[in-house]
């Protein structure tokens, strides 16, 4: 690891300014994306904004009919909030799903997303749910924040604070683990609120993140695993790496996509 | 170098330490604390499992400065010095839950944090897919389920 500075701000408008001031800071959230990359010397901030002395970035909360959960707030404590259970359970299993006890104790939602790893569960959720970003500027939907691999729509200087999940009347993840790393080989998150049908596929794309629209009309009639049987999504733009081919994660896409539709 | 203060098995520590330094460094080398051990560089092995704040935590995936003010329990303080071990650790020599022992010291501290999360009664399934952080390279986990079942039924009583 190289050498940083480090920072320890106790508001989010200090954070901010931190990072404005400079460019070669990284937030530090749970660190367990962060720290790693660092150790592997991938990345070399010249700064830390360690956040975790931030107040009142951590919580959940059931406003209306969403579900809104602090940027800082622990994997763990999303997968065994009973709030999240009641309101949305196939996030509470999503967030269960993720790394080990120890990670979920350390990882938070608002670095996850941030992160935008192409193997991460949250990013299809947030997907999959037509989730809000809310960060220190501005709110951002979810089908405008994804950009690609470890790419998302946040500016050098802005912070994610929470994060709003509209309840789903119907809602489901399945995950196929890479059994190595425990991330998702391919994972996919399916929801039906109102006419609003979801498919969001996570660990397959080469850019990270998306939908399967084909999916999604086909679901429209019926949301129900028979309204996709046989169909299939094209390998073109997935991965294909050691651990499993393009055309292998296409399969598994529609597999475990009906398997959600089966569980939701 | 920035000054780092925490309490570490009951104990007041303050150090210089290079911002660099991860908790495990810290334990280890400042402290000279080597029950907590490195098995990986990639936040996988569990090896360096020790209790922030009440919390199993990957010791190698925390800055010594992140656990500033911090209560820190390690391996070496799970047990009262030349008192008994701890009920977890004397299941482990009980029912044989390790060979060379270098994933012992992590084990035994997630362990003692899943009976915290899950109480002590713990069937087999639940510590295999507790234990999902946490790799041996020796045992093939039979007894160290075994250990942490028992274990966790022993710490009722303690
Ligand atoms: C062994 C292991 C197994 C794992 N398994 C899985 C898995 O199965 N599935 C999975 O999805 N993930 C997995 N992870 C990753 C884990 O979930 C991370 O915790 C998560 O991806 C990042 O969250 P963090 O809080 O640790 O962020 P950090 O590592 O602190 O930060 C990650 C990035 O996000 C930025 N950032 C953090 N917070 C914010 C914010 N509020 N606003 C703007 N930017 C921010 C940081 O600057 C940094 O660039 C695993 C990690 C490990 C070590
Ligand atoms: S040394 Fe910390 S997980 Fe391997
Ligand atoms: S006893 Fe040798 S690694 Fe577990």
């Amino acid at each position: 690891m190289y050498a940083f500075t480090y920072h320890r701000p106790t508001t989010v408008r200090q954070a901010v300014n931190l990072l404005a001031k400079n460019s070669e800071a990284k937030l530090l959230a749970g660190g367990h994306s962060l720290i790693p990359v660092m150790k592997l010397r991938l990345g070399s901030p010249g700064a830390l904004i360690d956040m975790n002395k931030i107040e009142g970035l951590s919580g959940i909360e059931l406003k209306g009919r969403s579900l809104v959960i602090g940027a800082m707030t622990r994997h763990g404590e999303v997968a065994t909030s009973q709030v999240v259970k009641e309101a949305l359970p196939a996030l509470a299993d999503l967030a269960g799903m993720i790394g080990d006890p120890a990670v979920r104790h350390r990882g938070t939602i608002g670095g996850a997303i941030a992160h935008n790893d192409p193997s991460a569960d949250y990013p299809a959720a947030v997907l999959g749910l037509g989730a809000t970003i809310i960060t220190s500027k501005r709110r951002i939907e979810a089908d405008e924040f994804f950009k690609g691999m470890f790419e998302t729509a946040l500016e050098p200087d802005e912070i994610i604070t929470k994060v709003s999940f509209p309840l789903a009347k119907k809602a489901a993840y399945q995950k196929f683990k890479q059994p190595a790393s425990g991330f998702a080989l391919v994972g996919v998150f399916v929801s039906k609120r109102g006419a609003d049908i979801r498919v969001a596929v996570t660990g397959a794309g080469a850019s990270g993140a998306f939908r399967v629209t084909a999916f999604e009309e086909a679901l429209k009639k019926r949301f129900s695993p028979k309204s996709i049987e046989g169909m299939t999504v094209p390998a073109t733009g997935l991965n294909g790496d050691i651990h499993g081919s393009a055309e292998y994660r296409a399969h598994l896409i529609a597999v475990l996509a009906r398997r959600a539709l089966a569980a939701a | 170098m920035p000054a780092v203060s925490m309490t570490v098995n009951g104990k007041a520590v303050t150090a210089d330490v290079d911002i660099r330094t991860l908790l495990v460094q810290f334990l280890r080398e400042n402290l000279r604390l080597t029950g907590t051990h490195v098995g990986c560089d990639t936040s996988q092995c569990g090896a360096c499992v020790v209790h922030l704040d009440g919390i199993a935590v990957k010791s190698c995936t925390t800055l010594a400065v992140q656990a500033e003010g911090c209560t820190v329990l390690t391996i070496e303080g799970l047990a009262a010095p030349n008192g008994p071990l701890h009920p977890m650790q004397e299941a482990f020599r009980e029912h044989h839950g390790l060979q060379c022992g270098f994933c012992t010291p992590g084990m035994v501290m997630t362990a003692v944090d899943m009976v915290r999360r899950k109480g002590n009664e713990l069937d087999e399934k639940t510590i295999r897919h507790e234990l999902d952080g946490n790799l041996c390279r020796c045992t093939g986990y039979h007894n160290i389920v075994k250990a942490i079942a028992a274990g966790a039924r022993a710490m009722k009583g303690a």
